[in-house]
């Protein structure tokens, strides 16, 4: 039944039209209505979901839409357990967000709420689609309302900051489309017609492209999917957009927005190029890497905490992309972990920033200090959120982090199940960016939270004044759930790894053979004496490591 | 012969209006004056209607051996006629303003010397005339003449649209280089006729058929046909003749804008169509090779390149939101390139819907500028749009969708025609092609976003906050069923698809590579060119 899934995405459109025409007083009460029974919609979805751990698709269907299918595009939808897990995470942010913006945002009521349910529905869309066309529909689609919630509804640098963003993210994603394209043509070729099914567009790719193939739609794929998560050097939209956004919008973008990227990855090139993904694997990580280290000095030098923490998720990010390219149920699982961690602990230090940015109008650290004395509930929380963020033993952050540098560590050639192209050099040297974490965040936390008492006018605006020095009930609302999954998650990741289990088996189902052959092969080259130059500079590690065992 | 009078009815049709509207524009009572338009309206209407009535299956079996292509016609008069309509609203109240207004008002006397409200929907609807017979054309004389029959007037209705110089001199400029584009249009026709000795464009594809089984195509008819597209790129707005564009459309009226923009191009875009197909897109390199022979396609390549590559970054470097369109135009026109040089089926089919999809996008866009005025002037500049949503709000929305649809958004009518050339291009092995696209699309999202932005976020400028929409309610009735369409055309998806599909059937196209094949098979070719 098609019903089911697309309710996901018609709610919050339906919704959004509401919100569009009802005055505007209701607006925000409409918002919250909607993003709510989105929520209890999706988790009810959730409780009689049955392929929790097996990997399969629950909710299949297609779209009814006449015509269409003469160019294979189907708009089916379906969700499996990573897939759920992530809408989940969605519904879940978005009443957050609504709520999370009831005084910070007092003009344009309608239009923002309107585009807040807008690209709600296109991120449930992406999560759930299973044709290619429907995906890419709705991936570009997420970015008009953020181009306008950024542009309406942002700070001083905008203009800038919204045009930036439209422009990377949607260069980077036709040439994505291009990639995608290509491999629908070669379906079309093999099999005398268009198709754009994921399903059968992944095992054909998998099985059919030829490695310089794979190697060009990996190339493409990774201009979209990068520029989206971002890795570095294509993350120069992001601290931008993330800091002139409203405070809504930076959750949205950094929760849900950035693992579109990565979500790309894990549905698209893992299990689609598993030839070019093992030949460039070592390649992506070193990329990846100096993401997390680069980002993580920048943060250091921060003096605008939001600036701060939109630099955090580049490196956090980076994490999560070595897991996927560890190419090990382990590193994958705690990629996807990741997706959910960040989301919750990035999602809330935003929404920590945006109440200090209510009350004073500053996000200047240098200006702040000591707020512990003046407003403690929002200091615990920003205490813990850190804590989260830094990945303290106990806490969600730990989890997925570890289980990435685990992965990586442990993607050697010498590894019996699942032999990987990375390797402990990878996972030591990515480390690092743990202990950096640790230190721009606790200095951070050091300077504003704790110290001598520091703080500027409240601002003088007239929702401002209104707002208690502390939080109030609405703000401690916004943020208690997300505290409360990050501690479950903390203590008890093992339903959520188990849950994933099944999906990841079968993105990473063609790995260990492949990887067995890249190295067989690269053995060989090594040995024989016309080498492949560039086989040979990619893995001369992978040889040492053979030699001494 | 005269089966194919059947397929000529809706052309016959309008040229009665055609007489029937120059005499009412010049008849004293003002009612029968004003009405000019709606009885255009009604004529197109009533053409549309009846166009799908005249294609039936036994007429077109009739004439299937006379026509290159016998289903083009249904197909495009309907959209012809579906635009023109929205271009006519979009032209009410243009023509004769202050004279009609002195008239009302008792200042001047009625004097049917001076008024051209009836000529310039004559010239309107022989314009559209002239698209329409380029579909049912079968010889070169006839494609000539109708592809004149379109230009022509639209050089007179430049003139007239607007009572300023700036008019003049781009009807002037549109003139004499309409006519230098013509004659090297007909020196390849010229040609086209020596190297296979006859006119008649189904016999035209037997005689190249017979030359490229016997070594390949004569010099001759591949210099014709290069000159043919070069000279036809005039029309479609391509280069190498795609520099009057910006000035001719900033110096008309945005409702002749919008016109020139999507009714010359969509003759011209046939005229291509037509005159490809005779040598076919297959087999004339030698068997097995598919594609067009070489120098055609080399030609059609550097003219979609660089008429997409310079449209964007021609319009990048815009102030003028008028301009800005023209070179958009130009770009449209590149991306349509790429389905023609993919040929039959797909390819040709992805152009027929993009002529559609662009026509109605395009025809938002000039909307929106037609419906805005400054002292009785039109808008022309991109900040007069600044925060245009404060005063006209439903217009500002109208341009920021069409905006996107322009971009390629989806799921938007523009996304809809770009993934169908898209798809047709990667189909046809033309991958470089489609990517360089793909990065013009890119390129074309900055200045697309500043449609975007400037009336939807901007703050209003003075100069801004002194627009007012014009007096008359039709033009922005046209900017909100072009923008219902850009976002509802989509929905019947699935119908706009198999309407361009039913024009071009792959049986129509194969039977020309079937006589290759047996030309191949009787003469020992191979033997002859042995040493």
């Amino acid at each position: 039944m098609w019903v089911w899934p697309a309710l996901l995405l018609g709610v919050p459109l339906f919704g959004a039209i509401v919100v569009a025409v009802a005055p505007s007083r209701q607006a925000k009460w409409i918002a919250l209505g909607v993003s709510a029974a989105t929520f209890v919609y999706s988790v009810m979805l959730a409780l009689v979901f049955r392929h929790w751990g097996d990997g399969g698709f629950g909710f299949e269907g297609s779209i009814p839409w006449p015509g269409l299918e003469k160019l294979g595009i189907t708009l089916s939808l379906g969700a499996d357990s990573v897939s759920m897990l992530l809408v989940l995470l969605t519904t879940l942010l978005m009443p957050l967000c609504v709520a999370g913006s009831f005084t910070a945002i007092n003009e344009r009521l309608k239009e923002y709420y309107g585009w807040l349910l807008a690209i709600e529905a296109a991120m449930v869309g992406v999560f759930i689609a299973r044709d290619l066309i429907f995906f890419y529909i709705c991936f570009e689609f997420t970015l008009v309302p953020m181009y306008f919630l950024i542009a309406i509804w942002g700070s001083e640098g905008r203009a800038r900051a919204c045009t930036k963003f439209f422009l990377y993210t949607f260069t980077g994603s036709l040439i994505a489309l291009a990639g995608l394209l290509y491999i629908a043509w070669q379906y079309q070729i093999g099999y005398g017609q268009w198709s754009f099914d994921i399903a059968a567009l992944t095992v054909f790719a998998a099985t059919e492209l030829t490695a310089s193939q794979q190697a060009w739609v990996l190339l493409a794929l990774l201009a979209g999917f990068a520029v989206k998560v971002p890795l570095f050097p294509l993350h120069t939209w992001l601290p931008l957009a993330h800091t002139e956004a409203p405070t809504a919008a930076s959750v949205v973008l950094a929760a849900i927005l950035l693992k579109l990227g990565t979500y790309g990855l894990y549905r698209f090139v893992l299990p689609m190029l598993p030839e070019a993904v093992v030949a460039y694997a070592p390649a992506i990580a070193v990329v990846s890497i100096i993401g997390i280290l680069y980002a993580a000095l920048i943060c250091w030098v921060q003096d605008d905490i939001k600036r701060l923490i939109a630099y955090s998720s580049v490196s956090h990010l980076g994490f999560c992309v070595l897991g996927l390219f560890a190419l090990n149920p382990l590193g994958v699982q705690g990629s996807v972990l990741y997706m959910l961690n960040h989301g919750l602990s990035t999602g809330a230090l935003f929404f920590l920033v945006g109440m200090i940015y209510e009350r004073y109008h500053t996000r200047d650290m240098t200006k702040l200090g000591g707020l512990s004395k003046r407003m403690p509930v929002w200091a615990f929380f920003m205490v813990f959120f850190v804590l989260s963020s830094v990945g303290l033993p106990g806490l969600n952050g730990f989890v997925g982090e570890f289980l990435c540098l685990v992965g990586a560590f442990t993607a050697s050639a010498d590894n019996a199940i699942y032999p990987g192209v990375l390797g402990p050099w990878y996972a030591a040297v990515a480390g690092v960016g743990m202990i950096f974490a640790a230190m721009y965040l606790l200095i951070m936390v050091g300077k504003v939270v704790f110290g001598p008492l520091t703080e500027p006018a409240r601002a003088a605006t007239a929702h401002a004044i209104r707002l208690p020095a502390d939080l109030t009930i609405r703000e401690i609302g916004v943020l208690a759930p997300l505290a409360v999954l990050c501690l479950y998650i903390g203590l008890q990741p093992k339903p959520l790894t188990d849950a994933m289990e099944g999906s990841i088996e079968g993105v990473l189902g063609a790995y260990p053979a492949m990887v067995e052959r890249h190295l067989a092969a690269s053995h060989e080259s090594a040995s024989d004496p016309a080498v492949d130059l560039g086989v040979v500079v990619q893995q001369p590690r992978e040889r040492e490591e053979r030699i001494d065992g | 012969m005269v089966d194919k009078l059947w397929f000529l009815i809706p052309e016959m049709w309008l040229f009665v209006g055609v007489v029937v509207i120059s005499v009412m524009g010049l008849c004293k009572a003002r009612g029968l004056r004003n009405a000019v338009p709606l009885v255009v309206i009604g004529f197109l209407a009533v053409a549309f209607i009846i166009t799908p009535l005249l294609y039936t299956d036994d007429r077109l079996a009739k004439v299937a051996d006379g026509l290159l292509i016998p289903m083009l016609g249904r197909y495009v008069k309907m959209v012809v006629c579906a635009v023109g309509i929205v271009l006519t609203m979009l032209s009410i109240g243009l023509i004769d303003r202050p004279l009609e207004q002195a008239v009302a008002s008792g200042r001047a006397r009625f004097d049917p010397i001076r008024v051209s409200r009836g000529e310039y929907f004559v010239f309107f609807l022989l314009s559209l005339i002239g698209v329409m017979l380029v579909c049912n054309a079968n010889d070169l004389i006839w494609l000539f003449l109708a592809l004149e029959l379109t230009s022509l007037p639209t050089y007179v209705m430049v003139a007239i649209s607007r009572p300023s110089r700036k008019a003049q001199e781009a009807a002037v400029k549109y003139f004499f280089l309409g006519a230098m584009s013509a004659s090297i249009f007909l020196y390849g026709l010229a040609l086209l006729y020596g190297s296979t000795g006859t006119i008649v464009l189904t016999e035209m594809r037997d005689a190249f058929a017979e030359q490229a089984a016997t070594g390949g195509l004569n010099r001759l008819a591949l210099v014709g046909m290069v000159l043919a597209l070069l000279g036809v790129s005039y029309k479609i707005v391509a280069v190498p003749m795609h520099f009057y564009a910006a000035d001719v459309y900033e110096g008309a009226a945005s409702a002749v804008t919008a016109f020139l923009a999507f009714v010359p191009k969509t003759a011209g875009m046939l005229a291509i169509i037509l005159l490809l197909m005779t040598v076919g897109w297959s087999g004339h390199l030698g068997p097995g090779v598919e594609g067009l022979p070489q120098p055609i396609l080399i030609t059609l390549w550097m003219m979609a390149v660089l008429t997409m590559t310079l449209g964007n970054v021609g319009a990048m470097l815009q102030r003028s939101a008028k301009r800005l369109l023209a070179y958009s135009s130009i770009a449209h026109s590149g991306y349509m390139l790429i389905g023609v040089i993919a040929g039959p089926t797909l390819g040709i089919n992805a152009v027929l819907l993009y002529l559609l999809a662009y026509g109605v996008m395009n025809t938002a866009a000039f909307a929106v500028l037609g419906a805005l005025e400054r002292k009785g002037e039109e808008i022309e500049s991109l900040d007069d749009l600044a925060g245009l949503r404060h005063r006209h709000p439903a217009l500002a929305i109208v341009m920021a969708i069409t905006a996107l649809s322009l971009v390629g958004f989806p799921p938007l009518l523009g996304f809809l025609g770009k993934l169908y050339l898209f798809m047709a291009g990667v189909e046809a092995g033309h991958v470089a092609l489609v990517v360089i696209a793909l990065i013009n699309s890119a390129i074309s999202a900055w200045y697309y976003l500043l449609l975007l932005g400037l009336p939807m976020l901007a703050m209003p400028t003075p100069t801004s906050e002194t627009i007012v929409s014009r007096p008359v309610i039709w033009p922005r009735v046209a900017a909100l069923a072009t923008a219902i369409g850009v976002v509802g055309l989509p929905l019947v998806a699935g119908r706009l698809l198999s309407a361009s599909e039913a024009v071009i059937q792959t049986d129509e196209v194969s039977p020309m590579v079937d006589q290759f094949d047996v030309s191949m098979a009787d003469q020992p070719t191979e033997d002859q060119r042995a040493p």
